[in-house]
């Protein structure tokens, strides 16, 4: 049961949090501009990295609110959290 | 490959068992080509390379595997069988699967230990009930079985259940008495003895870092930590490992890695005589040959290559567990583990050609594909050799995520695999 | 008797009765069971798992591997498996051995040893392949498991209580011996709040060994309980080592009628691992007769329990701590035969000091055999050869009653591993040590190698013993060096292979006393160094925990919350049955005196069709979506045109997943410009919730609205049927009834109580749903009863609800959707804002699978035999012998409304079949014949709804 930093609320259990999938995908402004490939790209595909991973994260039984994680996926250490819209923190050396 | 039989063993005996070999052979160094190289040595990739051998005659192939055979997600579930999928697809593939445990141990000379004891899948609520009940008429349809049993019915099946638990009473239950389990490790040694017999490479410890493709785009060669190998085919069977090699050859795959925990108890004497799967109280349970309680869950909840979990997850199943089966509060967790399991987002496997010629996958089993194992290894053995999808795995290409065409068996039943 | 006169830290003042396999004995408190059955001169305790072999008391500690027997505390509380050297003793316990028959002294399946030539390792996969295919399943495996297993499973549920408690610490310590106490000591010293936990019953590990050090040990302890900052946990293991220090321990408590076990979930600023090494066995012939022990634990028993477990002693040992043994017995009144030092030379102090007590010491010496059945009576001490094989032919017999085994030290780096701690081989110790590791933690003592001398390489400790007979490896597992040799032989090289083909290391002591001896056979098999093989993962639970401490109090009402709406008291008063609908629990229907369900649905909803039903509507749920982009939000979100939504009006909502599948559904209500009132399905409330919140927060942050859960704020009261505004309107005030019609809403008065009240329909009828704040729902419930009886108005359940909708075509999602159907599908895409550019899934709608002319769609369905109800769930088929489905029979019911069954389902082109005849697979017999029907049975063009 790791802690996560709630960029708003603080350190709090696992428990509190959902994860929410791949971050910083953005859902495109015309979706009917895509050919099927291209969507499904935006539906299903994933990076799935073994290391550094950056994704979502919600605050679920806390302050609701979503925000956005690099996480290192085979140590499971949060190196960092931060607010949507927030520049991305690189993954330390 | 000396053959094994219970004549040969006793005349072992009288020497010592000194005459046994190895099972396989194993290479410390691979050959500079090969006709089809298979990336994962699991069971579903010595699968893959034994029906290639035997039933597709190709002549030079190697199992690479980056650790040793059978030590992913093949020795580390909780080895349930069965095939009464929902969907028609899913079910003539899982059934295929079946078909080929039951005569598997003869097939590969070594006991798989194949026990279809039967798997019942309890309902909890009026939901449950009317989502099994659809299981039963589409599989005795589509010819598999699959019977329904009132509470009482589940009872008699599974004497240590408690149907009148407080919470989350029993209604009933989906039986199917094909399923069943069976000894995990040896599915991956059978099925490498039997490959290696016959020819095949068995490279253990060769993680492959790269794939190169020719001019025409076609994959030509693979960088390992044993050298450059070149290739005709690849085929892709890396589980939890499979985005990253696909990767290698520029190909983004619809997946996400998920730790999958299971636990066994202490030994003891016959106690659970079937398989019991409840999706609504979130555990599954057999007893093994060797007597311990096998016991498992769904994934944690985010992704991870790391097979570790928290001591939450655990928790849970054994919550569920106690509740089923409250004579079982004293028993005690002996082993836990974790497998990491590559999902899609319809929760059903890919099995097929991908944009890249040459290059072949076969992933997305999620938990369910140890059950899977001989027919996902022999469909994907004809999909390689003719370079087109056998008819059963037509159905579970990568392009259906473009079109629409999802097996969705999680949405359509709630049903864990 | 082998109780010493004096010593030990038992109190003689306290006897305690005991039975071992029904035969009385006393032992005295502060005894476990293992040092009461010495005392007791009782060795035999156990049969080993494979060849039934006998089997004694290897150890005192958590690593025992053969001592394990059944603990009966009367009916659910037999358990199987207990380690005797850890269970402590009680007055009137009663312990049993296990896995023999007809008795321990005397097991038939001891037979399984004199064809252990068969048994070997992995023998079950060469072999039971016939005759016929279900042989294995048919005909061996039932024999096998029966021989498998070790203790009986407990046959009733378990009594007692299991707690939780979490809990936070500046510093853990794990493990009270001399390295714990000191640290805590120091810990506490600096003010920080310290918990101390150690697996023994008694705190003082090593110490509680060494009667010199005692006096400090009190002292130490006491000061330890006098700090209120400092919590001392005895009884309780550290089984688990999560990441950020999260450690899970066990304890046992065992309070009379009270708690039996208890989880502890500790996050510690800083641990301290003291836990301490484990002695190794020594692999040679004939090395788990009972009577053959660990040196130190022997010596434990001398000195801690005050028992002699044997007069007659020989020491094999490879490492100095085997002398202070053999020493310690004999000045407890034991003769020491021998002491076979496998080493070339004793060292010098130590050989002195055995002469001057007049012991024989052999130098590079082992043991080629052992002698006796059920207790050692001796054994052959042998030269050991230039590869360490004990040379049989010069080998000298020594008669023993006891065997001493000291074959050096293995560091317990268990749980540091667990923390994810690199480990590093140190060559000089001969051991696995604690190496790098990121969490805060701290190895002290014997687990970081402090304190320990080397003794001989444990690969030479297995030297040569791979080929000898009966070398056991893991004791109960029955696996021999000889086992270990044959998986190499056939090609298992990798650790994890050989454990999983022998099963070393598998057993209830999960390797502690097996894993390094198995590593250094497989090493000298391949002629490598123990760290070139490797070593396998360690994993929680450190030692076997109970299923019952992880559950702790989540069982009966408290495994999973249960939610209630408003009016399940009074609904319980009724005599309603309920049915579980996610955490919920539903009024399903309320059956009358001598109603079933089908009667009891029957009446309730002919009282709706004919009269007036009020139902308890309270779980839907309810968002309120605020804002001056409230509309705009909700336009972006569900299928439906929103923005000219009139204020007082409201709409049926439909909400796809990206995927372009049904999600959920609902009514929508605008309150007013910048409020609506979000209804979900009862199951869907917290997930739809979730989706809005992910698009307001992430895709759609430019809006200016907010979402606030009201699904507990309002209770619901539905009232339908033809009579419903009568036994309303009396009731409501301030509302404007002329501007009231089918799909209207309104703020308003209902009993005196501020409402919403919607104008809806789910069944067809006149309907409302009066909308008020949850804690004031029964009294408007009891004021719309009360109007209502003149009207004859009745309360009705679930079922009766499913039967009114389904009657009119309403789908529930869920049931007629399955996460694979699309508003075209269900006959809903009339719904869609044909001018709206987007919504969340449209592009998906427009992928060639959901354009295919063959899609399932929803029909109804009515049986050809009128008296027929098919089976939820059956398959369509085109004709009664067709083995292709397609479809599926979604909903079924019988309708007291029309007199005969009544089905949606959904079937390919469905729409284009009115009319055909299509079968339902039955379970039991020939298809069913239905005719394809619109999906709307009652009052089509919607005129009640209206009235």
């Amino acid at each position: 049961m790791v802690l996560i930093h709630c960029p708003w609320c603080g350190d709090r259990a696992e428990l509190e949090f959902r994860h929410c999938g791949e971050a910083h995908l953005v859902r495109p402004a015309d979706p009917a501009a895509l050919d099927d490939a291209q969507w499904a790209e935006y539906l299903a595909f994933r990076d799935n990295p073994r290391g550094w991973a950056r994704e979502r994260w919600r605050h679920v039984h806390g302050c609701g609110r979503f925000f956005n994680a690099l996480r290192h996926t085979l140590t499971d250490r949060f190196a960092a959290t931060y607010k949507p819209g927030e520049a991305w923190p690189e993954p330390p050396a | 490959m000396s053959g094994f039989s219970a004549f040969r063993l006793l005349r072992e005996a009288l020497r010592g068992q000194s005459g046994w070999g190895p099972q396989w052979r194993s290479p410390e160094q691979p050959q500079p080509a090969y006709d089809v190289v298979i990336i994962g040595g699991g069971g579903h990739g010595l699968a893959t390379a034994y029906y290639l051998a035997k039933e597709h005659r190709v002549g030079r192939i190697a199992v690479l595997e980056k650790g040793w055979i059978g030590g992913g997600n093949t020795g580390r579930n909780t080895t349930i069988i069965r095939s009464n999928y929902l969907f028609p697809e899913s079910a003539a593939l899982y059934d295929h699967a079946v078909q080929l445990w039951e005569g598997l141990s003869q097939e590969l000379n070594y006991n798989v230990m194949f026990s279809p004891r039967g798997v019942l899948m309890l309902a909890h609520n009026v939901h449950d009930e009317q989502s099994f009940r659809r299981h039963v008429h589409a599989n005795r349809l589509a010819g598999v079985d699959n019977e329904w049993l009132d509470a009482e019915a589940c009872r008699a099946f599974c004497p240590p259940l408690d149907i009148a638990q407080q919470r989350y009473p029993v209604l009933g239950g989906a039986l199917q008495r094909r399923g069943g389990v069976a000894r995990h490790d040896a599915v991956a040694w059978g099925y490498a003895r039997a490959a290696s017999a016959l020819g095949v490479d068995i490279i253990q410890n060769c993680e492959v870092t790269g794939i190169s493709r020719g001019a025409d785009g076609a994959v030509n060669s693979l960088a390992t930590t044993k050298g450059e190998i070149r290739v005709g085919k690849v085929g892709v069977v890396a589980a939890g490992s499979t985005s990253l090699v696909m990767a290698m050859a520029g190909v983004r795959m619809p997946l996400e890695s998920f730790p999958l925990q299971a636990l066994v108890s202490e030994p003891v004497k016959p106690v659970f005589p079937c398989v019991v799967m409840s999706n609504t109280v979130h555990a599954y349970i057999s007893q093994s040959d060797k007597g311990e309680l096998v016991i498992g869950a769904g994934t944690d909840q985010y992704p991870s290559y790391s097979q570790a979990g928290g001591v939450q997850i655990l928790s849970h199943t054994l919550e569920a567990i106690c509740e089923l089966f409250p004579m079982f509060r004293r028993m005690r967790m002996l082993r836990s583990w974790g497998g990491i399991v590559d999902t899609t987002s319809d929760r059903s496997p890919i099995i097929g050609l991908t944009p890249v010629p040459g290059l072949f996958v076969n992933c997305g089993w999620g938990t369910g594909g140890f059950k899977a194992t001989p027919g996902s290894g022999h469909v994907f053995a004809a999909t390689i050799a003719r370079a087109e999808p056998h008819p059963i795995a037509a159905p579970f290409s990568l392009d259906r995520f473009a079109t629409g065409r999802l097996i969705d068996e999680a949405a359509a039943a709630a049903v864990a695999h | 008797m082998t109780r010493l006169a004096t010593g030990g830290r038992i109190d003689r003042t306290r006897p305690l009765r005991f039975s071992f396999d029904g035969r009385a004995y006393t032992g005295f408190a502060g005894d476990t069971l293992a040092s009461a059955l010495l005392a007791n001169g009782v060795h035999l305790v156990g049969r080993s798992f494979k060849y039934h072999r006998p089997r004694g008391i290897l150890s005192a500690g958590v690593e025992e591997p053969n001592a394990l027997v059944e603990i009966d505390r009367g009916a659910g509380r037999r358990e199987p498996n207990a380690r005797a050297t850890v269970v402590p003793l009680v007055e009137g316990l009663v312990a049993r051995s296990q896995n023999r028959w007809p008795s321990l002294r005397f097991d038939l399946a001891a037979v399984n040893g004199l064809a252990s030539a068969v048994l070997g390792a992995g023998f079950y996969y060469k072999t039971f392949l016939g005759p016929g295919r279900d042989a294995w399943h048919k005909r061996w495996e039932p024999m096998i498991r029966r021989m498998a297993g070790l203790g009986r499973a407990p046959e009733a549920p378990d009594p007692d209580r299991y707690g939780n408690r979490y809990a936070h610490a500046e510093v853990l310590v794990v493990g009270a011996g001399p390295a714990g106490i000191r640290a805590a000591l120091e810990a506490a010293a600096t003010g920080a709040r310290v918990v101390l936990c150690d697996e023994q019953a008694e705190l003082g590990g090593s110490l509680l060994a060494e009667p010199s050090a005692w006096p400090q040990l009190a002292a130490d302890l006491a000061k330890l309980r006098a700090n209120p900052r400092v919590t001392l946990l005895p009884r309780t293991t550290a089984f688990s080592y999560g990441l950020q220090n999260f450690v899970a321990l066990a304890q046992v408590v065992e309070a009379t009628g009270g708690l039996r076990e208890r989880l502890w979930q500790v996050r510690a600023g800083r641990v301290v691992l003291a836990t301490g090494a484990l002695e190794r066995p020594i692999p040679f012939s004939g090395n788990d007769r009972p009577g053959v022990m660990l040196a130190d634990a022997a010596r434990h028993y001398v000195q801690r329990w005050g028992v002699l477990p044997g007069r007659n002693v020989t020491a094999l040992v490879a490492h100095d701590t085997g002398y202070s043994a053999a020493f310690a017995l004999q000045d407890a009144g034991a003769a020491v035969a021998a002491v076979l030092e496998m080493r070339a030379t004793a060292p010098a102090a130590l050989l002195a000091e055995a002469t001057r007590r007049g012991i024989r010491v052999l130098a590079n010496h082992g043991v080629s055999a052992t002698r006796g059945g059920q207790r050692i009576t001796g054994l052959l001490a042998a030269p050991r050869g230039a590869d360490g094989t004990p040379d049989a032919a010069r080998a000298t017999p020594i008669a023993c009653d006891l065997l001493l085994l000291a074959g050096g030290w293995t560091p317990s780096v268990h749980l540091f591993s667990q923390a994810r701690g690199k480990l590093r081989w140190d060559a000089a110790l001969d051991a696995f040590l604690p190496d790098e590791v990121r969490e805060a933690v701290t190895c002290v003592g014997a687990c970081a190698g402090e304190g320990l001398a080397p003794g001989l390489p444990v690969t030479q400790l297995a030297a040569g013993s791979a080929t000898a007979h009966k070398a056991f490896v893991d004791q109960q597992n029955d696996v021999t060096t000889r086992d270990i040799a044959l998986a190499v032989r056939e090609g298992f090289r990798s650790i994890e292979h050989v454990k999983r083909y022998t099963t070393n290391g598998m057993a209830t002591d999960q390797g502690k006393t097996s894993n390094m001896l198995g590593l250094a056979v497989v090493a000298g098999q391949l002629g490598r160094s123990v760290p070139e093989v490797g070593l396998t993962t360690f994993r929680a639970p450190y030692t076997p925990t109970s299923f019952g401490s992880f559950a702790g109090r989540h069982r009966g009402m408290l495994f999973d919350p249960v939610r209630t709406a408003p009016l399940h008291d009074w609904a319980m008063q009724q005599g309603a049955v309920f049915e579980p609908v996610g955490q919920w629990q539903r009024a399903r229907y309320f059956p009358r005196t001598g109603e079933d369900m089908h009667a009891a649905v029957a009446r309730e909803c002919l009282a709706v069709r004919n009269a007036v039903g009020i139902f308890d509507a309270s779980t839907l749920g309810k968002i309120e979506v605020v804002g001056p982009d409230a509309a705009v939000f909700l336009e972006r979100c569900y299928v439906n045109a929103w923005r000219k939504l009139g204020v007082g009006r409201c709409r049926y909502g439909l909400l796809l997943r990206e995927d372009g599948f049904i999600y959920d559904d609902g009514v929508v209500g605008r309150i007013a410009e910048d409020r609506c009132h979000v209804t979900t399905t009862t199951g869907g409330a917290a997930r739809v919730l979730h989706m809005l919140e992910d698009y307001r927060q992430t895709e759609f942050p430019d809006l200016r609205v907010w979402l606030t859960s009201t699904t507990e704020h309002w209770g619901v009261i539905a009232l339908q049927g033809p009579r419903a505004r009568d036994v309303l309107a009396p009731l409501v005030e301030g509302l404007d009834w002329r501007d009231f019609p089918h799909m209207a809403v309104a703020e308003c008065r209902v009993a005196g109580i501020a409402a919403r009240l919607f104008r809806v329909s789910f069944s067809g009828e006149l309907g409302f749903e009066v909308n008020v704040p949850a804690s004031q729902a029964p009294a408007v419930w009891q004021a719309l009863l009360q109007a209502g009886a003149a009207h004859g108005i009745t309360p009705y359940g679930t079922e009766a609800m499913h039967v009114l909708r389904a009657e009119k075509g309403f789908i529930i999602v869920g049931q007629e959707t399955d996460g694979t159907v699309t508003p075209e599908d269900a006959g809903l895409a009339w719904l869609i804002g044909k001018a709206k550019p987007d919504f969340i899934g449209k592009r998906s709608l427009s992928r060639p699978e959901m354009l295919r002319a063959d899609r399932r769609q929803l029909v109804g369905l009515v049986p050809r035999d009128r008296s027929a109800l098919p089976d939820e769930g059956a398959q369509l088929i085109s004709s009664a012998d067709a083995r292709v489905a397609e479809g599926h029979v979604t909903s079924a019911y019988r309708s007291a409304t029309l007199g005969h069954p009544v089905a949606l389902g959904l079937l390919a082109a469905g729409r284009a079949r009115l009319g055909d005849t299509v079968f339902a697979t039955r379970l039991d017999g020939p298809p069913m014949a239905l005719e394809v029907v619109s999906p709307v049975f009652v009052d089509p063009k919607g005129e009640r709804l209206r009235g």
